[in-house]
């Protein structure tokens, strides 16, 4: 049986940067910084005090005010990312289609927010204090089960949680499933909101977060000698992937193809990348096997790049052993240096932002990278978006755990 | 300081998302107002909170109209 194409008709976005596509390509593109100091908690006597916050996020837009209650802040977001690029797709969902489009969107932590509510609620006054719109707020699937019950989406609709590779691994099988003839068309992603006491606090804890409180902007620098850690943040992205004779047959707007998808595991340890990069390299290559792509076609890799000492110098490493001295011709960026990370939806932000560098020929720049640290000595795009010409980019994912994810993007 | 039937009214309106003109003496949640299974739940909680009460679960099966939880309240609010 022939592979069946997979090809993006719709996006959609909620981010520190900016919720439609337009306004937040157009800060990724400019180089602005959506990272500012926490004012959703005190954060006084938390270690770190920064994050990208949503700030242009209108609930009321896409979930009536009585169902927002009902629904954890991270599901909101993925609502709306995945209202958007259903609607942005044109494709009309009527009783003939209604089984063949599902949805694919998890989220790395889910109701963070929610459960510490609940839980200070329960300790205050006991179980009765327990909403019963508790668990459904906050379990991870209630983007991909409230998008169904909202748009009559009654293919498969499922949730991959796998930490900070969650909407690049929710992609990349949402992908398989048109390939495989589950269904025509899929919303997948990812969404998250977990800049929460217990999120910060945690993440800090384990030492992953940048502490540069007092320059917010500055925080996430990838790839620079003075890198500290990543940036905590929030939002969702989300993309309508459809096959490709099904969306040509309604003259649907095709941004490119997602032509490739691998996954796996460093096998090493459960917060630090391999140090040589191994697992990561094993997991692009075999990415372009699958889109049947040539490494020396590649010319733009949308970066994991979280601004981590380890994890950048791995990345670099990877690049490297899968490419080799091609790798120094990629242009390697991090749109993360602008949106700090956003989890389980950073892929689904990033195959975005993907998408559109392909459609535009333009890579974002790498912000904040003034000085490259030891072993970063890849084209990063400095701090000024580059016209380029390519046909294939790349959207690389890693999570804890050292589960891994790479997307291939072709123009058609 | 608003009445019971006041209070109870605006909790209905907030918790279920209704309008006010819709929230009439006789209007049950279920059938009239909308509500689901959980609505009740939570609705029952918030007037739990309103009224600093505990209304016991085999009691709260029975409030299914806008009276009926005026009633409730009124029979067991501490002066």
């Amino acid at each position: 049986m022939a592979k069946r194409r997979v090809v993006i008709t719709g996006l959609g976005i909620v981010s520190p940067v900016g919720s439609t596509i337009d306004k937040a390509w157009s800060n990724i593109k400019a180089g602005k910084s959506g990272i500012s100091p926490i004012d959703v908690f005190d954060a006084s006597e938390m270690p770190v005090k920064i994050s990208g916050a949503v700030r242009d996020f209108e609930a009321n837009e896409y979930v009536p005010p009585k169902d927002q209650k009902k629904m954890d802040t991270f599901v909101l977001y993925g609502l709306a990312a995945g209202i958007q690029a259903l609607d942005d797709s044109g494709l009309e969902v009527t009783e003939e289609n209604a089984d063949r489009i599902g949805v694919a969107i998890g989220s790395g932590i889910g109701g963070l927010p929610y459960i510490e509510r609940s839980y200070a609620a329960y300790l205050k006054g006991g179980a009765r204090k327990i909403s019963p719109f508790f668990v459904p707020s906050a379990i991870i699937n209630m983007v991909a089960g409230n998008l169904s019950i909202m748009r009559n989406l009654r293919g498969p609709n499922i949730s991959i949680v796998s930490a900070c590779a969650t909407a690049t691994h929710n992609i990349g099988d949402a992908a398989r499933m048109i390939a495989y003839g589950d269904a025509d068309a899929m919303v997948a992603g990812g969404a998250e909101m977990a800049t929460t006491p217990l999120g910060i606090g945690g993440f800090a804890a384990a030492r992953a977060l940048s502490t540069r409180n007092d320059d917010p902007e500055r925080a996430s620098r990838p790839w620079d000698q003075d890198r500290d850690g990543f940036v905590l943040s929030d939002g969702a992205g989300v993309m309508m992937l459809e096959e490709y004779e099904h969306a040509k047959a309604r003259g649907a707007n095709i941004y490119c193809e997602v032509a490739g998808f691998a996954w796996n595991a460093d096998a090493h340890h459960m917060t630090q990348p391999s140090q040589d990069g191994a697992g990561a390299a094993r997991c692009m290559l075999r990415a372009l096997n699958d889109a049947g792509v040539n490494p020396e076609e590649v010319g733009y890799i949308n970066a994991h790049g979280t601004s981590t000492p380890a994890g950048d110098v791995a990345e670099t490493q990877g690049l490297k052993k899968a490419f080799g001295d091609h790798a120094y011709k990629l242009l390697v960026n991090s749109t993360k240096s602008m949106t700090g990370h956003l989890l389980g939806a950073a892929g689904g932000i990033e195959g975005v932002f993907t998408a559109l560098a392909l459609r535009d020929q333009v890579s974002p720049p790498t912000i904040n990278l003034d000085q490259p640290g030891e072993g970063c000595d890849l084209d990063y795009v400095p701090n000024e978006a580059r016209e380029m010409n390519t046909k294939v980019g790349l959207s690389n994912s890693f999570g804890f755990g050292g589960t891994n994810g790479t997307l291939v993007f072709r123009s058609l | 300081m608003s009445s019971i039937e006041e209070r109870v009214k605006k909790i209905v309106v907030e918790q279920l998302g209704v309008k006010e003109e819709d929230v009439t003496n006789s209007a049950a949640f279920v059938d009239d107002l909308g509500a689901d299974s959980l609505d009740t739940v939570e609705l029952v909680m918030a007037l739990e909170e309103e009224f600093e009460t505990e209304i016991p679960d085999e009691q709260a099966e029975k409030i299914t109209t806008v009276q009926q939880a005026i009633d409730y309240i009124n029979e067991h609010m501490k002066d």
